[in-house]
């Protein structure tokens, strides 16, 4: 195995003080909401996984295109590679969300459209991994996956537009209003910096994570090329 | 200002939000880290069975010559 390649130590070691900067600026900086108190300070992770999380689904779901239409089981890796790393940043973001609706709804969760939709896509998946697990054959595993993918990821945009097209009680912070949230609040000057310093933050570390990942795929298939090979 | 409510104080909450978002942070960057080591140690493992057999027998230290006798013949000489 190649050693790391410079720019991805750079930006392990970028994405660690980003990541603590932004939590810096999210409980030391940004303002306490007056109705809410300091829980509020949890929305900017929130977000922050969230949108990492629901544009690499939908990533997935268009790499699903490339591995089908090339038939390469380079981009099954890579596709492999963002379902897991978006997976791990939405449990952040299911967690989050229920930690905050503790005190703002109290109650750690309801089926809420948003939570709802949110619960399906983590759970669709977790069943991808699920379904690769068993099949044997790689290219029927890859075709298999990218099928999948492609079909489950028309759930990442039903669940970033659930709070914008169904009656809910979660708030829609950005671009547009919710007459029936529990728990809204406008951003000042400084949570706008927060938010969008988060925002920036976990696109950096998805980035960083996502090509470590896919590092880890191209070992584990040389290992398992190297394991027939002595095998037979 | 008199009617005011006080802020809630929520942090607890704050704390374990960002406690957990760390945790699983860290576990998944560690599941990486054993994940990559453990392939590491199985493909030096599998270069080694994979050595062909001459190479093998290449880098055995070579057997010492046996030490020159002398005959008798050599002695008459």
């Amino acid at each position: 195995m190649k050693s790391k390649p410079l720019t991805l130590k750079i930006l392990d070691i970028v994405s660690v003080v980003l990541l603590a900067v932004s939590a810096y600026i999210a409980i030391f900086v940004a303002p306490t909401e007056a109705v809410m108190g300091d829980v509020q300070r949890v929305f900017y992770f929130h977000v922050g996984t969230a949108w990492t999380a629901l544009l690499g689904f939908v990533f997935t779901a268009s790499l699903s295109v490339v591995y089908l239409l090339t038939k390469d089981l380079k981009w099954d890796r890579v596709q492999v590679a963002a379902i897991e790393v978006s997976l791990v940043f939405f449990l952040i973001t299911i967690v989050l969300g229920s930690i905050w609706a503790r005190p703002a709804w109290n109650t750690w969760w309801t089926w809420d459209p948003r939570l709802t939709t949110a619960a399906i896509t983590e759970l669709i998946y977790i069943a991808y991994f699920m379904l690769r697990q068993g099949i044997d054959d790689p290219d029927r595993r890859a075709r298999f996956g990218a099928v999948y993918a492609l079909l489950g990821g028309i759930s990442a945009p039903i669940t970033f537009f659930a709070i914008r097209l169904f009656r809910t009680i979660h708030p829609v912070v950005i671009g547009g209003s919710n007459a029936q949230a529990e728990g809204n609040f406008s951003m000042t000057a400084d949570m706008r910096t927060a938010f969008f310093f988060a925002l920036f933050t976990f696109t950096v570390i998805f980035i960083d994570l996502f090509w470590n990942r896919i590092r880890l795929g191209d070992l584990q298939d040389k290992v398992e090329q190297l394991k027939l090979k002595v095998t037979s | 200002m008199f009617f005011q409510e006080p802020i809630p104080d929520t942090s607890g909450y704050m704390i374990a939000g960002y406690v957990i978002a760390f945790i699983v942070m860290g576990i998944y960057v560690t599941s990486l880290y054993l994940r990559q080591r453990n392939l590491n140690q199985d493909m030096a493992m599998l270069e080694e069975l994979d050595k062909p057999v001459s190479k093998v027998e290449s880098t055995e230290p070579k057997p010492k010559k046996p030490a020159k006798t002398v005959t008798k013949r050599g002695r008459k000489k």
